[in-house]
This record gives C-alpha cells, sequence and structure tokens, in this order.
C-alpha cells in the first residue's frame, strides 16, 4: 500500500480522567475509524490514556507565522489582561 | 478448582494446556514475521502488537501446564524443546503468513473462533483456564475488530486485493473442520465442565463469518476438502522450519538466558 497516499491524522490522548486532551503526534491511516485504531496501537501501548480523539490533519486551520504581527504581538503591552495587573482590597486578601 | 481427580485426566488437563499454549505460540510467532516488513509503519507496530498478545497467552498456558505437571519444567522448556511432532497446534496457526491478505483472513477465521472459545472457557470449572480466558476475549475482540475491517476493506476493494483475499479464504478453508473437531480426552474434559465444547461453536462461527465474508462481497468457498491431525502432532511441512528459528537459541546453546 502507498503510504503517500493514505491521509494524516493527528492524535490526542487524554491521560486521566478530568485532564484534557493533548496531542501526541499523528499517524496515517485509511479513515478516521482506523487512524482510532492505529492511535491505540501506535501512542497507547502501555495504558498511557482513557481516550483518544484523532481528526483529520487537513481540518485544522492553523495560525500562520506571518500571522503573528497581527494575532499575537499586540497582546505583548496589554497587562491589564491578567488578573494579577489589579490589587486587591486588603479585605479581599487571597483570592 | 477441580484438580483432585485421579492420574488420567490429570494430563489430559496438561495435554489440553500445552494445545492451547501451541496455538497461540504458533500463531504468535507467525505474526511476529510481519515485524519490519508490515505494509506500513502504524500496521507493522498493530501486526507486532497482536503477536505479542498471543505470545503472552501462550506463556500463561504453558506455565500453567509446567505447574499442572509439577517435574521442574518452565514455560520456556515446553516451548523451545519439544519436536514437531510434539506440537498439539491446530494447523491453521503454522500456516505461511502468505501476502497481507492471508495474513488478515487467516486471522480473521482465528478470532471470530477465540471470541467463542474463550467465551466458552472463561465458564470454565478450573479457575486459572477462566482467568486466562478472561483476559484473552478482550484482547480477541480488539483483534477481531481490525480483521473483520479488513477483511471488509480488501474483498470491497479494488479488483486486486479483493482477488487476493478471496485466493487466500480459498486456500484457508480446509483447515476449518479441524478447529471444531473433538478429540476424546478433550471430551473427556467436557464432560468435567473444563474444556469448551469446539463442536458446539461452530454455527455461530459460521453466521459470523458468513455476514462479513457477505458485506466484503467475498464468496464463501465449498467445503470439499479438509485437512486436520495437528492435535495429533501431524503437521504440514511448515511447522519444523517455523521451530527450527523459533528454536534456534535454546537448541544450539543450551540453557542460555539474556
Amino acid at each position: 500500500m502507498n503510504q503517500q497516499a493514505l491521509p494524516l491524522f493527528e492524535v490526542f490522548i487524554r491521560s486521566r480522567r478530568g485532564l484534557d486532551h493533548r496531542h501526541v503526534g499523528s499517524l496515517h491511516a485509511v479513515d478516521s475509524d482506523q487512524a482510532l485504531e492505529y492511535a491505540r496501537d501506535v501512542y497507547l501501548r502501555r495504558s498511557e490514556g482513557v481516550s483518544i480523539w484523532v481528526v483529520r490533519s487537513s481540518d485544522i486551520t492553523a495560525s500562520q507565522e506571518s500571522d503573528v504581527a497581527a494575532f499575537l504581538d499586540p497582546m505583548d503591552d496589554k497587562p491589564y489582561r491578567h488578573a494579577t495587573h489589579y490589587k486587591l482590597p486588603e479585605e479581599v486578601d487571597n483570592m | 478448582m477441580n484438580r483432585m481427580m485421579d492420574t488420567e485426566p490429570e494430563s489430559a488437563l496438561f495435554n489440553y494446556c500445552v494445545a492451547l499454549g501451541d496455538d497461540s505460540v504458533v500463531l504468535g510467532h507467525r505474526l511476529s514475521e510481519w515485524c519490519r516488513n508490515g505494509p506500513f509503519l502504524e500496521e507493522d507496530l498493530a501486526l507486532t502488537n497482536t503477536s505479542l498478545d498471543f505470545i503472552g497467552r501462550a506463556r500463561m498456558f504453558y506455565a500453567y501446564a509446567a505447574e499442572l505437571e509439577n517435574e521442574g519444567r518452565t514455560e520456556d522448556d515446553i516451548a523451545y524443546l519439544r519436536d514437531c511432532r510434539e506440537y498439539r497446534n491446530l494447523l491453521i496457526n503454522e500456516l505461511p503468513n502468505g501476502d497481507f491478505a492471508f495474513t488478515m483472513a487467516r486471522q480473521f477465521l482465528i478470532d471470530v473462533y477465540d471470541m467463542g472459545f474463550f467465551a466458552g472457557l472463561a465458564q470454565s470449572r478450573d479457575a486459572m483456564l477462566a482467568a486466562i480466558a478472561g483476559k484473552a476475549i478482550k484482547e480477541s475482540s480488539y483483534h477481531l475488530r481490525r480483521s473483520d475491517d479488513w477483511v471488509k476493506r480488501l474483498g470491497d476493494g479494488t479488483e486486486e486485493s479483493r482477488e487476493r483475499i478471496q485466493n487466500a479464504f480459498n486456500q484457508l478453508w480446509g483447515y476449518i473442520p479441524e478447529m471444531f473437531r473433538m478429540s476424546d480426552d478433550e471430551q473427556q474434559l467436557v464432560d468435567a465442565g473444563i474444556a469448551v465444547d469446539r463442536c458446539a461453536l461452530k454455527a455461530n462461527w459460521e453466521s459470523t463469518v458468513h455476514t462479513t465474508l457477505k458485506e466484503a462481497t467475498l464468496d464463501i468457498p465449498s467445503e470439499n476438502w479438509a485437512i486436520g491431525g495437528g492435535r495429533d502432532g501431524m503437521h504440514t511441512e511448515h511447522l519444523g522450519f517455523l521451530l527450527a528459528e523459533m528454536q534456534f537459541l535454546q537448541r544450539a546453546y543450551p540453557g542460555q538466558k539474556w
């Protein structure tokens, strides 16, 4: 089978209940059902998780390097968007 | 547990465990031959995982057999120091892998069989066999999910994939009757509530297999030939080569450990 023809899938695994799914890698498969099975064989051999998500890599829309100026830089000089920017009144103490 | 019987059934149980271990180790070894030869990386890993499940199963059966025998033999002695005629596996397990379609067709037939067999064995009055079966069922249901999937993909795939998997089933069909044929010893163990009546598994097995083959647009091969003898130590010419490779190290360097 020509692997180049198989679509790429990104694999996300939730390692324990209560935690979020985290990206662990990618693999090739014919479709999402098979991708799920291969994810089990490639990434869960040592009981690394309790839940698997797979998503076709081509379905992910990613920000581009060229977007950085517009997307991310403007946040740098807006410290008031962080909770730590504000002084709490003494009475509130630890929040 | 039902081990306080006279010697006769005791050795029947030993033989039963060895035969089940042989089924597993021989198929496990065949699957291991795919390691680094798989059609692509993901499938290579999946086949190797499956192989390890079968080898693990064999270890449990052999270890239990060694315990029953109580003569100081280990699971490794049973696996590595017996020759062809002492092996009791069903012949379907020892057939060479052929192409990927053949491996998957064989796997599918065995996975369906294992689901029925281990469901039965999980009810055994022998607690150890029941425990091994409980573990095996979980593994087999995953194996079956994969092999069932591949049978349908290849059968309902391209002209070439369909032809290859149809040929595989045609070549395998004569090895099926042996899977459902009981020996006298085995029947005794069934009567004692320990072993599985394999004859009784056939109807369910057939209906599951036929359903998948139909869905895969494949023809059910005709039952006009049958080969057996594995449980009596009568094997195809292929098992000797398999054992020669599998046992080489222990034969060349007896007792070698690593």
